[in-house]
């Protein structure tokens, strides 16, 4: 075995059934384990969602088995208004950690940073390991809150001061639902937290001989970026969530000011501070929406290259716009309280990088558009998840100008036009990168091909569904439709319940086009056809190794690497591609760096 | 539990100088460009710890701005004495890092065959072990010292804070002392790598840093 | 299916943009001095994020069009310009154009937070609680008596927890259900929170601001069109934050005097 091998081999082959499927220390199982967490994930918050969007269009709907779930949430299967409120939190929740951060980054970076470096696996498989099943572990706690008495927590994934802290006395939901709530995403950032160790470390210190820096993909780079992210954000929501458990066990009063007055009585806490949960959360929270983006950033990238047949115009700028993202995310976290009571300046201080964040994400943005000037598209799944990830993008993007700025955010903040923004960016945009990413990688993941025909349905009806559900919510913001309603009492919001009911149609019919995506993934995994080892003709080491990849994913011998990640458009010996992992020496039209 | 070791652990060669662990290393690339031989990974080990220790300072970052503007927020704040045991504590604390640098070099110097023999390589270790264990009782007699004063964790946001700065660090403390355990059996093995080592004495010494500047934190704020 | 693809996208362009461009929803009209700021600060902002987006969808539309399905012998082309064109490009139009958009924007920012009251402002408060907003009028001594959280009291209608007995100025204080101002008269509003975190919003009026439980923040504003307007809350608050409202009622003058008269009658 090759000495440099010697600090990453920390295992040997397993060959018991728990050591290869369930606690196994192999970064490719791990990375599976988790898009199987965020697949369950997923499926429960859809169906969360779809529950939600019914009970908006028709107030008095009855969801057929909701009232076994919780017969004083929904009674006879009409939600109550705080059932709602539950299950919209539930909903943010799971999305935002449990599917946004776990798929693109966790998912797709444990299976394949440490290929895309010549890695046989991450340097502490064993914190690999506990990082995944502390993350099951958060989100068993999670929804194990949706079996208690007053059901989860209604206060918003969110969870602000001091409905967050005060106790049962502000509603269902807000004693043991919120502290559940609160130990099962502090246990989220542990779990992320030991993600992060490992990707780092194996970006920096395991990258095999040749592999510089700037050799390595697109994908791998945005895995890097959003772990060095991942490290400043959680270690910051970890605490504030521990701080909230106090106020809720041990009597302390961190976020609860005094005098406060609830069913008549004075709430026991006081002195504390309820602005101070809010800087504290959108530190984290906002680089969040980017730990949930950059990956689909990096994985979009490196998919339409492979696809265009061509690289970008600039890798050096598409890095150097991830990592501008990156920096300013922490920079622009006040945005989400312009009118909250914060001083007024610090809402212009927070403004002006909040549009200066717009030139990073135009230029990525053109650099792709413009790279497919004279390139030789190919469109399949992959591809075309990966060109709707950019008109998606480009949507939610666009709605930022509005929001980053907080005379107009007087208008708009609290209303529709934010939840249509960041569904755009995070539930389109970010879903997409994944799915695209499994389009691309599920051959190499499985040793089967998906069918293209269901994977084009899946694409054609979620890109125009996604659309149909969320533009419209931009122009019920416009008019001032509050967010977070349960039910629309105002004599305003009447005339545009009509716009809501349509909006649940496509949710539904969009909803039932995800079970297309599951079908297929389950269909092919067992009976698709059997998949070469190269079936897109790509570069990137993940591409010169077995499909699926032996438990060192090199098979004992170190790939060398000997070229930039994206030689396309050369004449080599296998076509107009040349692997990262040959030695063949090509005539390239473009430079290498 | 052996106190002496026959052979010397492995050293670790990528340490060498000569030897690059990928990245360039000392391969010369395909088309020449030489820059690529520059690139050197040090030992997974080093880096990790560097993360460990940003994310633990996050971790404290957050605390003490939540400090600093809950003593803001309200005119609740009481200040209070700290248990003059936290001084010796300190003392304690610093003495254990010294006793383990003490004990890095030893060990160091004996992988790198600058020394072929020492006597019980593992001594120092021990002993800074203890220390590490006495400053965690005394942390608990600090606790103690509080409380027969009445001031709990939830009496005052002073006293809140006091309690949850001291023992998270002391929870960080526990888990030095895991690994230095971890350390000791290694040694014992003789397979203990450098970079380990290096890396749990850079916590350890990490945690003494912290300690001074939760001190100072607390005395001036509270 | 690139084709296809293109104009699907050019499609769900043109059908986003058309509600905008004729206006089928927007925000009701302006009864502030200062609405009219953030009015043209949006039309401003729409033109230029409705340019962007059109332009950004075209493009993508257009190049995927050209370049989809091309064979294997045609010949890959590079962006004149390449990279670096780009990046001037995004600097120089967009850069500028949202820095623009934030500099200009800072009047109506500060006309509504960064200006304090002026002397003559009536002062009102507000209350909000799970799930209503109360409001407090100072009385004819211009003063607002202490509020005693201990003594608030739905059931018997004591929803500041004032003692009039020990208040001097207390006594001449009127609570209400419902908000109502004289037209063309600054109000300074005094925001109180009893409970949690809420948020008082008048569309009309453009104003919206957050209830801190422990700070007591205030706006001020001019109403200038009588009428009756909805105040929302907008901070999710418990099971009844899509029922908790109260109403603005923006009188003439002499109507506004006639209501102050019947409100105090009621004390």
């Amino acid at each position: 075995m090759h000495d440099t091998s010697a600090q990453a081999v920390q295992h040997h082959a397993p060959t018991s059934f728990i050591r290869k499927h369930v606690f196994s220390l192999d970064h490719k199982v791990i990375g599976k384990q988790y898009y199987a967490l965020a697949l369950a994930a997923a499926l429960i918050g859809m169906v969360l969602s779809w529950i939600m969007r019914i009970h908006l269009g028709w107030t008095n709907a009855a969801i057929p088995g909701l009232q076994t779930l919780s017969p004083n949430g929904a009674p006879g299967g009409v939600l109550t208004p705080e059932y709602y409120l539950q299950l919209m939190t539930m909903h943010g929740t799971i999305m935002v950690f449990f599917v946004l951060t776990t798929a693109p980054f966790a998912a797709f970076g444990n299976y394949f940073l440490p290929i895309q470096v010549g890695a046989e696996d991450m340097p502490f498989p064993r914190f690999n390991m506990m990082s995944f099943w502390v993350t099951f572990v958060a989100f068993f706690v999670l929804v194990s809150s949706f079996f208690l008495g007053d059901g989860p927590t209604l206060g918003g994934w969110t969870q602000y001061a001091p409905l967050n802290a005060i106790g049962s006395s502000t509603g269902p939901g807000q004693g043991l639902g919120v502290v559940l709530w609160m130990t099962s995403i502090a246990l989220f950032c542990i779990g992320q937290l030991l993600g992060s160790l490992n990707f780092i470390t194996t970006t920096l210190d395991l990258r095999v001989r040749g592999m510089s820096l700037m050799r390595l993909p697109l994908s791998a780079w945005a895995w890097f970026i959003t772990s060095c992210m991942g490290l400043t954000a959680f270690s910051v929501l970890m605490p504030a969530c521990i701080l909230v458990i106090l106020d809720h066990v041990a009597g302390t009063s961190f976020f609860v000011a005094s005098g406060l007055v609830l069913n008549d009585q004075v709430v026991p806490h006081s002195g504390g501070s309820t602005l101070l949960w809010q800087h504290l959360f959108w530190f984290f929270g906002h680089p969040e929406v980017y730990i949930a983006i950059v990956p689909g950033i990096g994985i979009v990238s490196h998919i339409l290259i492979a696809n265009m047949r061509k690289q970008m115009l600039s890798q050096r700028v598409l890095i150097y716009c991830m990592g501008a993202l990156a920096v300013l995310s922490y920079m622009v976290y006040g945005h989400h309280m312009f009118v909250s009571g914060m001083n007024p300046i610090s809402a212009l201080a927070f403004s002006f990088p909040t549009l200066v964040i717009t030139i990073p994400a135009t230029i990525t943005v053109l650099i792709w558009v413009f790279s497919l000037y004279g390139s030789r598209l190919r469109i399949n799944s992959a591809s075309l998840f990966a060109l709707g990830f950019i008109s998606m993008f480009v949507s939610g993007g666009v709605s930022g100008f509005f929001l980053a700025q907080p005379s107009i955010d007087i208008m708009l903040h609290a209303t529709t036009f934010v939840v249509g923004h960041f569904h755009m960016v995070m539930g389109v945009a970010a879903m997409f990168g994944i799915f695209a990413g499994t389009y691309f990688w599920f051959p190499k993941m499985s040793g089967r091909m998906m069918n293209e025909t269901l994977g084009k349905v899946h694409f054609w009806l979620s890109f125009v569904g996604t659309y149909c559900i969320f533009m419209p919510f931009h122009y019920l913001g416009l008019v001032g439709n509050i967010r977070r309603y349960a039910t629309f009492a105002d004599d305003f919001l009447q005339p545009l319940i009509p716009v809501h009911r349509l909006i649940t149609i496509a949710a539904l019919i969009t909803g039932a086009a995800q079970l297309v995506f599951v079908y297929n993934l389950i269909h092919s995994r067992f009976w698709g056809k059997p998949a070469p080892d190269n079936p897109w003709e790509a570069t990137s080491l993940e591409w010169s190794t077995a499909t699926p990849p032996p438990w060192d994913n090199f098979g004992g011998k170190h790939p060398v690497v000997y070229h930039d990640p994206y030689q396309y458009g050369v004449q080599s010996s296998v076509g107009d591609y040349v692997m990262q992992a040959s030695p063949e020496q090509v005539k390239t039209d473009h430079e290498e760096k | 539990m052996a106190t002496t070791v026959h052979n010397p652990p492995h050293l670790d060669p990528r340490r060498a100088p000569g030897h690059g662990n990928g990245g360039g290393g000392n391969l010369v690339p395909a088309d020449g460009d030489g820059r690529l031989a520059l690139d050197y990974s040090p030992p997974p080990s080093s880096t990790a710890i560097w993360v460990v220790l940003f994310a633990i300072s996050m971790m404290f970052a957050a605390f003490t701005s939540a400090l600093v503007v809950r003593k803001g927020s309200s005119m609740d704040w009481r200040t209070f004495k700290l248990p003059s045991i936290l001084f010796f504590n300190t003392l304690v604390l610093f003495a254990s890092s010294v006793t383990l640098e003490v004990s890095r070099r030893r060990i160091a110097s004996f992988m790198g065959h600058i020394q072929e023999h020492i006597k019980s390589p593992a001594r120092w270790l021990y002993v800074t072990l203890c220390l590490g264990v006495l400053f965690v009782v005394g942390q608990y007699v600090a606790w103690s010292q509080l409380r027969a004063e009445g001031l709990y964790l939830a009496t005052n946001p002073s006293s809140s804070f006091f309690y949850v700065l001291t023992v998270t660090h002391a929870l960080h403390v526990l888990g030095g002392l895991g690994g230095l355990v971890y350390v000791i059996r290694k040694l014992g093995k003789a397979s203990l790598r450098r970079s380990t080592l290096d890396a749990t004495a850079r916590y350890w010494h990490f945690m003494d840093l912290l300690w001074l500047y939760l001190l100072l934190l607390l005395w001036v704020k509270l | 299916m690139g084709k296809f693809f293109a104009i699907t996208i050019l499609v769900i362009a043109i059908l986003s943009a058309i509600p905008i461009v004729m206006h089928t929803w927007e925000a009701p009209t302006d009864i502030s001095t200062h609405g009219h700021l953030i009015d043209e600060q949006m039309s401003e902002t729409m033109a230029e994020a409705g340019i962007s987006f059109l332009a950004a969808q075209f493009l993508l539309a257009f190049f995927v069009w050209q370049f989809s399905n091309r064979g294997t012998e045609t010949k890959l082309k590079s962006f004149p310009g390449g990279a670096k064109a780009l990046v001037i490009a995004a600097l120089l139009v967009v850069g500028v154009e949202v820095l623009a958009l934030g500099v200009f924007g800072v009047k109506a920012w500060a006309d509504v937070y960064l200006t304090p009251p002026s002397a003559d402002a009536m002062p009102i408060q507000v209350q909000a609680g799970q799930f209503a907003f109360y409001f407090r009028y100072p009385g004819p001594d211009g003063k607002f008596g202490p509020l005693h959280p201990e003594r608030i009291n739905e059931g018997s209608q004591e929803f500041f927890g004032l003692d009039k007995e020990h208040d001097v100025d207390s006594r001449d204080d009127i609570v209400t259900a419902e908000m109502a101002v004289p037209v063309n008269k600054e109000i300074h509003l005094l925001m109180h929170a009893k409970d949690v975190g809420h948020s008082f919003f008048v569309r009309e009026l453009r104003v919206q601001q957050d209830f801190v439980p422990g700070l007591d923040v205030s706006l001020h504003f001019t109403a200038t069109k009588v009428g009756r307007y909805e105040i929302v809350c907008t901070q999710l608050c418990g099971l009844g934050h899509y029922n908790m409202r109260a109403y603005l009622d923006v009188l003439s003058n002499d109507d506004f005097n006639e209501w102050m008269k019947k409100e105090t009658a009621m004390q």
